[in-house]
């Protein structure tokens, strides 16, 4: 057994479950404040440790920018009342939230963060298989929802559930249809190939601008985020599927949530706009066993690259009413669908003509 | 009869969504900057902010006293008997207790309780009140660590009541009887 | 000390063969959504064996296409319908005998072909990479995979037609 091949690998999921752990926390935070500057509010600027105030410039700025409300927040969750309503299905109420999360936090194993800081690649697991692997492990995500809804045994997290799983199913249908393009192009299925691919011949977006749109586009769908947020829509059914959840349980859904979100901004950047790469300065190829500064600049540009995906579900959040079920489905399925299979067959024949 | 409303069919570029996702864009984007850079806010900070409350606001009611110090409350118990929410709760001094600690008056409560919980502000109590001896005022805003210290008593309401040297009914009324010639009864 | 792959197997298939077991056979729940979730596992399980196999694209799109569209959508239909638990029924003697020969046939099928095809794990033929096996169904196998594909364009116009109410 190779123990400098555990060794590593642990260290690397430990550091990259901690950092995608951070940013959930941390995007909750820029989900209300972005809000809030949307709205003409101030968004959270109280929490804050009580030896915060004794620091002169900073501490005031800091506590108004809200960096603590996380830690707050976090302490909350964990000190609520866990409440169990009367009349759930016991076990699949306690395991949903579970199976909602694992997928989301599994999801990230395969994307390549950077390219590579002394031998080791900046990648958990290097599938060859890696675009197939995250549909995988997304599909398996909507369990979570769906259970959540038929567990709670009440009417409106059941619809939410509902509607989710036949969102997700249809959403992923596109995505799937939608990165064929690329597979084509490039033909690779391994994400870190993908990014090598893109770092001597230009970002992806350039050469299949419409598979990003439809990507960008089914990723919100399949993160329920806003304008297709149907299986939790406030306004309608209370919670969705989360409305009998309380305490840590209801969290490890926010959690699954932003996970996703964290998930499919990675995914984004790394199948579309280079991944760690950038096409100046020299930053495109692979840092060598040498070259400590140049793995550690791959590594920010990634994550620079990864948190503006972030922000943009953020702002699209506030900029958006809620679609309509049927809205959905007619764009899921009639227009979405066919407009890959046609991208599909444009790339296929320009890469014919080309070849 | 129905009426049909015909919607005005939408143009290629309405269809798209595009102009419709630039405009949103726009607007956001506005709104954000304005918040963030020229102070166009609409948050008012509560601790340190406060609203400037109207002349005729009516918030929490209290017991007042008169100009001379001492408790215009007579114990009658109307305001206990008309409070909807049965937020006040009056202890009468019984037949052998404490004698108003003025004169005029028979009685005065042993305690006087209102519950700040279940109090709505309704005004019932001081309409009612024939002493005028319990108003509602400024306050708002009360803050407690549980349930019991929000039940104030008869000291905290006049404390916070203050002294209310308005129309002072009984006193006029004395003034009146010595006046005239055939005083009924022996001050 | 026999290798980590060898015990995976026997963990994985231990687990196919208890959840497949607990999907029809439950004996604390007869809740059709617990029978569901038991296959969602089997199917996990089974793409579990397929990766030790090294056919790593035959078992994500087990995964893709059974546990993440295909039981979502049993789920989806279980749930709509609202199936009530189901109550335990007599055995008949016609349904075990054609369950008997149904399984009979699967197993003198599957001894057949793996037979002739005598693979051997720890020599994989085209260690299961995506471009050999696309390679494989478009040249060797293109026959047998249109028609397949025609089978479910079939299956699919069948429902349609059974689903519609009137024929005009």
């Amino acid at each position: 057994m190779d123990w400098n091949f555990i060794i590593f690998s642990l260290v690397k999921i430990a550091v990259v479950v901690g950092v995608v752990q951070g940013m959930v926390a941390y995007s909750v935070l820029a989900e209300r404040k972005i809000s809030a500057w949307i709205q003409d509010r101030v968004g959270p600027n109280r929490a804050a440790p009580p030896f915060m105030k004794y620091i002169p410039v900073l501490g005031p700025f800091l506590t108004r920018l809200g960096i603590f409300q996380p830690l707050a927040d976090g302490l909350k969750f964990m000190f609520k009342e866990d409440f169990t309503p009367a009349g759930v299905r016991q076990i699949y109420f306690w395991l949903a939230p579970a199976i909602a999360v694992v997928p989301a936090m599994l999801t990230v194993a395969v994307i390549p963060f950077g390219s590579q800081i002394g031998n080791q690649h900046m990648v958990i697991a290097d599938l060859n298989i890696g675009i197939l692997y995250t549909f995988g492990i997304v599909s398996l995500g909507v369990y979570g929802i769906v259970l959540a809804g038929y567990a709670a045994n009440s009417k409106y997290p059941f619809f939410g559930g509902i509607r989710s799983s036949a969102q997700m199913i249809s959403y992923e249908i596109s995505m799937g249809m939608s990165i064929i393009p690329v597979l084509l192009i490039v033909g690779n299925l391994n994400l870190s190939q993908i990014i090598n691919w893109q770092s001597t011949h230009g970002w992806l977006v350039m050469y299949a601008p419409i598979s990003f749109v439809i990507f960008m586009v089914a990723s919100f769908a399949e993160t329920n985020r806003t304008p297709f947020d149907l299986p939790e829509a406030e306004t309608e059914l209370v919670g969705g599927y989360h409305t009998e959840y309380s305490s840590m349980k209801f969290a490890l859904f926010f959690l699954a949530e932003y996970s996703n979100m964290v998930a499919s901004s990675a995914m984004m950047v790394t199948l579309f706009f280079g991944g760690w790469s950038l096409p100046f300065f020299g930053l495109d190829h692979v840092a060598g066993p040498g070259s400590l500064g140049l793995g550690i600049a791959h590594i920010l540009i990634f994550v620079a690259k990864l948190l503006f995906f972030m922000v943009l579900f953020i702002w699209v959040r506030w900029m958006f009413p809620r679609f309509r079920y049927d809205q959905l489905m007619d764009l899921g399925w009639r227009r979405f669908l066919p407009l890959a299979l046609v991208n599909i067959l444009i790339t296929a024949v320009w890469l014919y003509l080309r070849s | 009869m129905a009426i049909t409303v015909n919607r005005k069919p939408l143009s290629f570029w309405e269809k798209l969504y595009l102009p419709a996702i630039a405009g949103g864009l726009k607007v956001t984007i506005k709104h954000a900057y304005g918040s963030l850079f020229q102070g166009k806010v609409v948050t008012m900070e509560y601790p340190e902010q406060r609203w400037t409350l109207p002349k005729n606001y009516r918030g929490a009611p209290y017991l007042v006293k008169d100009q001379d110090g001492s408790t215009k409350c007579v114990s009658c118990q109307l305001c206990e008997f008309v409070c909807p929410p049965k937020a006040i709760r009056i202890t009468p001094p019984g037949q052998d207790g404490q004698a108003a600690d003025r004169a005029n008056a028979e009685k005065m409560p042993k305690e006087f309780e209102i519950n700040m919980l279940r109090c709505i502000y309704c005004g019932m109590c001081q309409e009612v009140c024939p002493e005028e001896a319990i108003f509602l005022q400024n306050d708002w805003s009360h803050i407690a660590h549980n349930r019991e210290e929000m039940i104030y008593n008869k000291e905290k309401l006049l404390a916070l009541g203050g002294t209310h040297g308005g129309i002072q009914k009984w006193k006029h009324k004395l003034e009146e009887a010595e006046a005239q010639e055939s005083f009924p009864v022996k001050v | 000390m026999p290798a980590l792959p060898d015990i995976l197997f026997y963990v994985f298939a231990a687990l196919t063969l208890l959840c497949g077991v607990l999907v029809v056979a439950n004996p604390l729940s007869r809740s059709p959504v617990t029978s569901a979730m038991f296959l969602v596992l089997t199917i996990i399980s089974m793409s579990g064996l397929f990766v030790l196999l090294h056919a790593f694209f035959l078992g994500i799109v087990q995964i893709i296409v059974y546990a993440g569209a295909v039981m979502v959508l049993f789920l989806f239909v279980i749930m709509l319908l609202d199936l009530k638990e189901e109550a335990r029924r007599k055995f008949k003697f016609f349904g075990i005998g054609a369950g008997l020969i149904s399984f009979a046939a699967i197993v003198f099928i599957m001894l057949k072909s793996l037979k002739s095809a005598a693979p051997d794990a720890n020599n994989p033929v085209g260690d299961g990479d995506t471009a050999s096996l696309g390679k494989l169904l478009f040249t060797q196998y293109t026959l047998p995979f249109e028609v397949v594909s025609v089978l479910l364009l079939v299956a699919m116009v069948g429902v349609i037609l059974l689903c519609k109410k009137k024929l005009e």
